[in-house]
């Protein structure tokens, strides 16, 4: 089995103190994908891929912000296990080697299905938990009310751990055996991946400002201009 | 801190500790827990026990102390059902603890209860996830795209949000405290208001501007195939929008990317 430079237990680690921060504690976006992919990379050496990935992730993010009671991806330990996939091949940023980024940002977004799914499960774990108890609150426990509120935290710790956990053990041998029957070019493959990723990005942004007054305007404007830094660049 | 002009003068030698004359010790641990209140978030009461929790440590000081008949009750009517947004539920806490200190009747204090649920609800979602949470994570996404360090864009973009998150939790908790049950003339300001039509504007400039950087840097050096994928991402997010409700992006592109890696993999 081949594990992360970090080990496997300080990568889940830190996938579960992430998965934390998703809603239990302390939603400081520590999770967004931007942070988390980076730290992973960095906890493996390699800060600067983590980064790239973590962007990547970061334009598929945008779509599934957390509105209310919404169903959502988990983003914190998905981008944990992403990052340490890229970082774990590719190494330095220009590496560009073939498939890389497809198969990491494919695992990422599918464990942060799974993690999504996992958090629903602890929400009704937690009901479950919580209508157990009904006559304690209706009664003014503070023990239970504490209680719960530890539970859930502990719960919620343990399953960022778990899925970070497993998404490794999977994906690691997954990825190497893909990668070693990987038949498109390097550029090709990263561009179908970007090109996915910010098309979710552009539909994203797009519905979050069309109901603004003048920030469709103001969206073409940005556009014009990074194109233009773009070509100055 | 102003008195309440409306609480009984019964109430105020029963109940003499004023909501926002609370220790600063207090406040902190109020604060700390608010950063917790969703941790047993469920479909069931949502964040009830999560305001049953933060209000407990100034429930103590209620006649009777900590297990008291009084401590009982209010514990017991904070942890019922309860919605919020999470940054903005200070607000009720603060509120409720105030009410509750005040030696407010009891169902005045479920019917004010009752009706905070929907506006802090709406109002921080419109505010911080759709407005403030985008536009720092596309000025994070602007930078890299500039060619930032890693540490700068990563740095950056937790110490922007954050001021903001913890402005508005620290903001929503003293509002709660100060004005109790008035609190529904601070949740009219201009900040809350205007503030999420501010933050869209510029997140749109800022989103525009850094889609093609960002696109840029992750391809990498070399821009013969960058054309090609601005124009796919354009027709692509056209599609999206007009599929809007009926289909969500990152699953279509887990499947193309999934038959694409297949592809890769088996030609």
């Amino acid at each position: 089995m081949i594990a992360p430079p970090a080990g496997l237990l300080p990568t889940a680690l830190l996938g579960a103190i992430l998965g934390l921060d998703v809603v239990s504690f302390p939603q400081a976006m520590l999770s967004r994908p931007l942070v988390a992919a980076t730290l992973a990379g960095a906890l493996n050496g390699h800060v600067e891929t983590g980064l790239v990935i973590g962007a990547t992730l970061e334009l598929f993010a945008l779509e599934t912000l957390p509105f209310g009671a919404s169903r959502y991806p988990e983003w914190g330990s998905a981008a944990v296990v992403a990052g340490t996939l890229f970082s774990m091949t590719e190494g330095l940023e220009t590496a560009m080697l073939p498939g890389t980024m497809c198969i990491a940002v494919l695992f990422g977004i599918a464990t942060s299905w799974v993690g999504g799914r996992s958090m629903v499960l602890l929400r009704q774990v937690n009901g479950r938990l919580a209508r157990r108890h009904i006559e304690d609150l209706a009664a003014g426990s503070s023990r239970t009310v504490i209680g719960l509120q530890l539970t859930g935290l502990a719960a919620d710790f343990t399953r960022g751990f778990v899925l970070t956990l497993a998404a490794l053990l999977v994906t690691i041998p997954a990825q190497m055996a893909a990668l070693s029957h990987w038949h498109t070019a390097p550029r090709e493959s990263r561009a179908v991946v970007v090109a996915l990723a910010a098309t979710v990005a552009g539909g994203a942004v797009w519905r979050l400002v069309h109901g603004v007054p003048r920030a469709q305007w103001l969206f073409l404007a940005g556009l014009l201009v990074g194109l233009a830094a773009l070509g100055v660049a | 801190m102003t008195a309440r002009a409306d609480a009984s003068p019964g109430a105020a030698t029963a109940f003499p500790d004023r909501g926002a004359a609370l220790p600063l010790g207090l406040k902190a641990s109020i604060f700390l827990r608010l950063l917790a209140i969703q941790a047993s978030w469920n479909y069931e009461i949502l964040l009830g026990t999560g305001i049953g929790f933060c209000t407990e440590p100034a429930l103590r000081r209620l006649p009777g102390g900590k297990g008291g008949p009084a401590y009982r009750a209010a514990l017991a009517r904070h942890s019922q059902y309860f919605n919020a947004h999470p940054y903005l539920a200070g607000v009720a806490v603060g509120a409720l603890i105030r009410a509750e200190l005040d030696g407010e009747p009891p169902a005045r204090i479920e019917r004010f209860r009752t009706a905070l649920c929907g506006p802090l609800g709406s109002v921080g979602d419109r505010l911080v996830w759709a407005a403030w949470l985008p536009l720092c994570s596309m000025l994070a996404l602007l930078a890299f795209g500039l060619g930032g360090d890693p540490w700068l864009v990563v740095g950056g973009f937790l110490v922007l949000y954050n001021v903001g998150h913890l402005a508005l939790r620290g903001w929503a908790l003293h509002v709660g405290l100060s004005r109790g049950m008035k609190v529904a003339h601070a949740l009219g300001g201009p900040v809350l208001r205007q503030g999420p039509q501010w933050l869209g504007q510029a997140g749109a400039f800022v989103g525009g501007a850094a889609l093609p950087l960002a696109l840029a840097r992750v391809i990498g050096p070399g821009r013969t195939l960058l054309g090609g994928v601005v124009i796919a991402v354009m027709a692509g997010a056209i599609l999206l929008t007009r599929l809007h409700g009926r289909v969500e992006g990152w699953r279509l592109a887990l499947a193309a990317l999934a038959a694409f890696v297949l592809y890769s993999i088996a030609r």
